[in-house]
């Protein structure tokens, strides 16, 4: 090996070699993948658009990803689908319009492929944010007191906005949570995050 | 070997000019690779305070909670970023072409541009990091920093490969040096990963579920073809300098390195096993995994051998402790990875801190370890100075060594256990994170340690840069004596 110019071909043989299985044979496989329309013309999946895309960005932003997968293993593969993560396997398909994927490689908390599905209730999903010791106790989830704002109960209700009890007020008084606009946002992705609709590749 | 054994016979003239030729070549490296070296251990401190504030996050999520710019999943990334792109990249390329220089035999080239690629750098790295704290991060593990730093990291890439060829191919040494393949793989390789992991899926050529498979063909790439090069380059030269002995085969580290070239890059894809991509792009990822135990047996068997009947020189050099470290944990770590990459070993280990545990054997007990003993070696032969204190050394490595390994094998076991009991639907969620909460004080804990032993090392360079008193007599060993550090006599 003392020309370079032989030894530069052997290297990039190897990486090309590589980048060609794992980066262009998938991304030409999964290319031609189309959302699937069901019987009331909705498609499969969604692009997200508006508000969800700002969430979407509000969940990269403050990091969600590192903690929280978004994927559900096969039946026969953990307990995804027991823990009621997920009614089915995640596919290729689910992803078409991820950009980034934001599938995860940690579950420090539960998955989130379908909570929009699991747990609908925006009211419990801001006092989860604001803090998750109000809704999860023992969580070691960060508490999103930034996304929000406390009120006191003497004025008018804010629009949007959540009871807080006085146990968990900074004022100790019965209050208002406001969640700010990109907790919202957040909230919205999160809502959106529902792959419970069926694909006929789950079932292979 | 003692300690103040200063040549006893006079030198043949061979001898002599040899050594003239080290000391030129090394004072034509002084400037960049200090450069890139101080800069290095600034980032390893900033990386450890990131790691520490993580880490204690994660058992005390209050702790620091209320300022959004440190919030745990912003700190977390720029923990990962200026480890890798600020300690382990400057570190390495700081190594890297001092061995280049040293191997080819001629003096490093371009030396104003090559110190200013030190600055450079460090834009590079100051600016990912903040906008990773301003909220800005990409998403995508590995590769939080804004796209835009390619242009930066790029272009010095781009110089490091300009100035590896020119040496390669301007060399006073007609054979080449199995550490040679190495270093000049990582400067071919990792411009071309960086470059692509990032321009392919920013103009939208990949998306999708092939943008995961890109993300762990780099991540793990960046393991396999860059940084893995580079610290086995510098075992396979320190081992035998230090010990004096050649290197066992020539063929077997032949064979280790184009099996490690060819094996390694397809790994990546073991990120993801039971995830949502075919089996075939996993099946790859695996069988890429087990091929790995060629490549490490390869390069094991050919590290001991040489080190065999030399390993009572451990209790005396630093370096040869640390390499030694590295060199034992690179062997653990590839053959753990290779079983971790495994069906019905990923069916517990994957998404659990088992794969936290793995990464820092990796990063930090191979590859950072590796780096340390490098820089006991390189550091004094370019400021011409010897180590001010044995003892900080010795706590370097003590607090360093036993920080990893407890680190390892507490998050090893709560991961592995996290895994089981995540398993079993009928444990409920909050239970699993309730027993983890001790093994991540534990992780604290340790890490506290390692950053005693990185505050303890940053003392020693910034000593030994600031141009300490103590000249070099012989090298600082471990059982250097108080006071048998000679200081300098003022000339002034």
């Amino acid at each position: 090996m003392n020309r370079s110019w032989s030894f530069i071909a052997g290297l990039l043989a190897t990486i090309g070699f590589s980048m060609m299985g794992l980066v262009f044979i998938p991304n030409w496989q999964f290319e031609e993948l189309k959302p699937v329309v069901d019987q009331n013309g909705v498609s499969h999946p969604t692009p997200p658009a508006g508000s969800v895309l700002l969430g979407r960005e509000v969940y990269i932003s403050e990091g969600c990803l590192y903690c929280h997968s978004q994927q559900v293993r096969s039946a026969d593969f953990g307990a995804d689908i027991q823990r009621g993560w997920g009614t089915r396997r995640s596919v290729a398909r689910d992803y078409i319009f991820d950009r980034p994927h934001l599938m995860g490689t940690m579950r420090t908390g539960p998955d989130l492929e379908n909570i929009g599905a699991r747990q609908p209730s925006r009211q419990w999903q801001y006092l989860h944010l604001y803090n998750p010791q109000i809704t999860s106790p023992g969580s070691i989830m960060p508490q999103f007191h930034f996304l929000f704002k406390v009120a006191d109960k003497s004025g008018p209700v804010p629009a949007g906005s959540v009871d807080l009890p006085a146990r968990d007020s900074p004022t100790n008084r019965d209050s208002y949570l406001i969640p700010t606009g990109r907790a919202q946002d957040l909230v919205d992705y999160l809502m959106s995050l529902n792959h419970s609709y069926d694909l006929p590749e789950a079932h292979q | 070997m003692s300690t103040l054994a200063v040549q006893p016979e006079p030198p043949s003239p061979d001898i002599t000019a040899d050594y003239v030729t080290r000391v030129q070549i090394d004072r034509s490296c002084r400037q960049t690779v200090l450069g890139y070296y101080a800069s290095a251990v600034a980032w390893l401190l900033i990386g450890s305070l990131a790691a520490l504030i993580t880490s204690i996050k994660m058992h005390h999520p209050e702790f620091l909670g209320n300022y959004e710019w440190i919030t745990f999943g912003r700190i977390r990334p720029v923990h990962l970023n200026t480890v890798v792109y600020g300690w382990s990249s400057m570190v390495g390329i700081g190594t890297t072409l001092w061995l280049e220089a040293r191997l080819c035999k001629v003096r490093l080239p371009y030396r104003t541009l090559l110190p200013a690629t030190v600055i450079i750098w460090n834009a590079g790295v100051l600016w990912g990091v903040y906008e990773v704290l301003a909220g800005h991060s990409t998403g995508v593990e590995w590769l939080e920093f804004p796209p835009q730093v390619l242009g930066i990291f790029g272009f010095v890439l781009l110089i490091l490969f300009w100035v590896s060829l020119k040496m390669f191919n301007e060399r006073h040494v007609h054979h080449t040096y199995v550490s040679q393949w190495y270093l000049f793989g990582s400067v071919v390789w990792f411009p071309i990963l960086y470059s692509a992991a990032i321009l392919l899926p920013t103009t939208g050529i990949v998306g999708g579920a092939a943008w995961a498979t890109t993300n762990w063909w780099y991540a793990h790439n960046v393991l396999g073809l860059y940084v893995t090069p580079m610290g086995l380059a510098t075992i396979y030269y320190l081992i035998p300098k230090v010990t004096g002995k050649p290197i066992y085969s020539y063929h077997l580290s032949l064979l280790g390195f184009w099996t490690n070239a060819l094996f390694y890059s397809w790994i990546g894809t073991h990120h993801l096993v039971g995830g949502p991509l075919p089996a075939w792009v996993i099946t790859l990822g695996i069988v890429g995994s087990i091929m790995m135990f060629v490549p490490v047996t390869t390069v094991a068997i050919n590290h001991h051998m040489t080190m065999v009947g030399k390993f009572h020189m451990l209790k005396t050099s630093p370096t040869l402790r640390f390499i030694v470290f590295g060199a034992v944990s690179y062997t653990a770590v590839s053959y753990q990875g290779s079983l971790e990459a495994l069906r019905s070993v990923s069916h517990v280990a994957h998404f659990t801190h088992y794969t936290v545990a793995h990464a820092h054997l990796g990063m930090y007990s191979f590859y950072t370890m590796t780096m340390f003993g490098a820089m006991y070696y390189i550091v004094p032969r370019l400021t011409r100075n010897e180590w001010s204190s044995a003892p900080l050394i010795k706590v370097h490595f003590w607090t360093t060594a036993l920080g990893v390994l407890a680190y390892f094998c507490a998050l090893s076991w709560a991961g592995w256990y996290e895994g089981e009991m995540m398993n079993n639907p009928l444990i409920p969620f909050i239970k699993i994170v309730d027993y983890t909460k001790p093994y991540l004080v534990a992780r604290s804990i340790s890490g506290s340690f390692m950053t005693i032993g990185h505050i303890a090392f940053a003392i020693l360079v910034f000593r030994i840069l600031r141009g300490s008193d103590f000249s070099m007599i012989g090298p600082t060993l471990f059982t250097t004596k108080r006071g048998t550090l000679r200081r300098r006599e003022k000339t002034a």
